[in-house]
């Protein structure tokens, strides 16, 4: 559905994509991850037509867009990082006067679709206000129902729910949810909590080359190297230097009055860690398996990249 | 498509004051050039204690000191306006990132120009029409009838005489990418102009020779310049056509 290959894009002396290139299959959410400066909105804006690639191809809904001449945009809709609007403009005017005709739909088919778009974004209170007094929550909602109105079959949305409250942001991502299968999504973003929640497939960028692409489920069995986190009644009185030496354990840090122990093996490391805390007779209060998030695989990758 | 551009560009006009300021100014403007020709000397001569000798000298107001203060006073408005009003148009959607959300619609990036250089040209039409209007009908009061053939050439070739900065502007606000470089732009152009309007020869085939020619026009003379209209001709094609070429290839 979306294949980029080998895009380069330098600014000055700047390479801000290096040779990226990626595959989305159709109807999954792609959560595009990387640190900022990662080349990120630079792929979305040459994804969208607004700016044109150094060298490298790219597919959208098997059309070649990087041909001249192509153009897909009436099958895509795309959220910038920082929607902007005509503040002379109400919400209702710009998606029914504006936006839905630019697509072909207009009249009773206009207005039914704008006031659906309102709604489904938490809008429709607002509708008649000007864009002008928009709050950036409110524009980024706006700016996913323009992207959404008329019905895309690829979704660009270059972190969507960045300036919401938690309400907004579980809201968008419900509906992100609900695009899943019907809709191909690249969302980039730097909440890993939501990529974590909503995508099916994880693509991490650094430098402006992709460092790692997998489903999500098979990134985190992948990377999972299981962590004990230890609190103990008399706190961490010298045991987690001992613990250090026990040979199924990797590594030990402590934080907060929790030692974090990172082992070799789940199973090895459960029976040899609670006959060592019963040996040396600590009380345990808390002692709990912890997979690591994407969080933590992300962080792992970049450093290990740096 | 490009009704929707249109309509919004009109709007636009309408909502931000752009429209209404600009008629306002070629009406007051129309309204105000025959009183000031009817009225100036009579004021001068109201004066306590000018001379007798200064007092003769003050010519009796005529129809055409009228068209020249129509002239004067709507060129001077109209070209600082239509330069204040257009030089944002593009630059300012670069800057706010509206073009970003407007370019990734199915829309021509060269349909955008000439949906606003439309609707900047009707504006001015307009303003014409109606500032044309308050002149026509108080030079007949105060004056004589105008000839309405000539009259409107005359407000035709102002149009055209407009429309060569409306477009001079816009190409300013396509190639910058912030409406401060735009005003630069624009200004550049206009002394530009005004320098080659004043030097001799090259006067002639500049656009500033036509308001003149629309004077001639209505006060019976036979002196043509079509050679400016041909060369505001092409400076208008070529402005928008650049403007048009520069925002197609621009990465926004």
């Amino acid at each position: 559905m979306i294949r980029i290959e080998n895009f380069v894009k330098a600014y000055g002396r700047v390479h801000a994509l290096d040779g990226l290139s990626l595959n989305v299959e159709p109807g999954v959410v792609y959560g595009f991850l990387g640190p900022n400066g990662a080349g990120k909105t630079t792929t979305m804006r040459i994804l969208s037509g607004l700016a044109r690639p150094d060298n490298g191809r790219a597919w959208v809904l098997n059309q070649e867009i990087t041909q001249s001449g192509s153009d897909i945009r009436s099958l895509i809709g795309v959220l910038p990082e920082e929607p902007a609007f005509y503040p002379w403009m109400t919400a209702r005017e710009y998606l029914r006067d504006f936006i839905a005709p630019l697509y072909g739909i207009t009249g009773q088919t206009a207005k039914k679709r704008s006031a659906e778009m309102l709604e489904k974004a938490g809008l429709t209170e607002a509708a008649d206000r000007r864009l002008a007094g928009f709050s950036r929550g409110m524009r980024q909602r706006m700016g996913l129902a323009q992207a959404l109105i008329h019905n895309p079959q690829v979704l660009l949305l270059d972190e969507p729910v960045s300036a919401l409250d938690p309400a907004g942001r579980k809201e968008v991502l419900d509906l992100i949810e609900a695009l899943r299968g019907s809709t191909t999504i690249l969302l980039s973003t730097h909440i890993l909590a939501d990529v974590e929640r909503v995508c099916d497939v994880v693509g991490i960028i650094n430098k402006g080359r992709l460092i790692l692409q997998d489903h999500r489920e098979t990134l985190m069995a992948r990377y999972a190297s299981p962590l004990f986190e230890v609190e103990a009644d008399n706190g961490l009185d010298n045991w987690p230097d001992r613990v250090k030496l026990l040979p199924v354990v990797e590594n030990v840090s402590v934080s907060n009055h929790t030692a974090r122990i990172l082992v070799k093996n789940i199973k090895e490391a459960q029976k040899a860690l609670l006959a060592f805390f019963v040996a040396e007779g600590i009380a345990v209060r808390r002692f709990e398996i912890i997979h690591p998030s994407l969080e933590d695989i992300f962080l792992r990758l970049i450093e290990k990249e740096s | 498509m490009f009704r929707t551009l249109l309509a919004k560009e009109f709007r636009e006009q309408w909502r931000t004051w752009k429209a209404v300021i600009l008629l306002s100014i070629f009406l007051i403007s129309g309204l105000i050039s025959p009183v000031l020709a009817k009225y100036t000397p009579v004021l001068l001569r109201s004066i306590p204690g000018i001379p007798e000798a200064l007092m003769a000298a003050i010519p009796e107001p005529t129809i055409s000191d009228a068209i020249a203060q129509y002239i004067k006073n709507t060129s001077q408005f109209g070209i600082l306006l239509i330069i204040l009003l257009t030089m944002g148009v593009i630059a300012q959607e670069k800057e706010r990132g509206t073009a970003a959300m407007l370019f990734t619609k199915p829309v021509r990036r060269s349909a955008v120009v000439l949906a606003k250089w439309i609707t900047g040209v009707s504006v001015i039409l307009v303003g014409l029409a109606i500032g044309g209007f308050g002149c026509l009908a108080y030079t007949a009061m105060l004056f004589e009838g105008l000839p309405l053939g000539t009259f409107i050439a005359l407000n035709l070739l102002m149009a055209v005489y407009f429309t060569v900065y409306l477009s001079i502007t816009l190409l300013a606000s396509a190639v910058a990418r912030s409406q401060s470089m735009a005003a630069v732009g624009a200004f550049g152009g206009l002394v530009v102009l005004l320098v080659l309007d004043s030097l001799p020869r090259i006067g002639d085939y500049t656009p500033g020779k036509l308001p003149g020619w629309g004077a001639t026009l209505v006060l019976g003379g036979h002196t043509t310049a079509w050679a400016a209209l041909g060369v505001s001709a092409v400076i208008i094609v070529a402005a928008v056509a650049l403007a048009c070429w520069q925002l197609e290839r621009e990465e926004i």
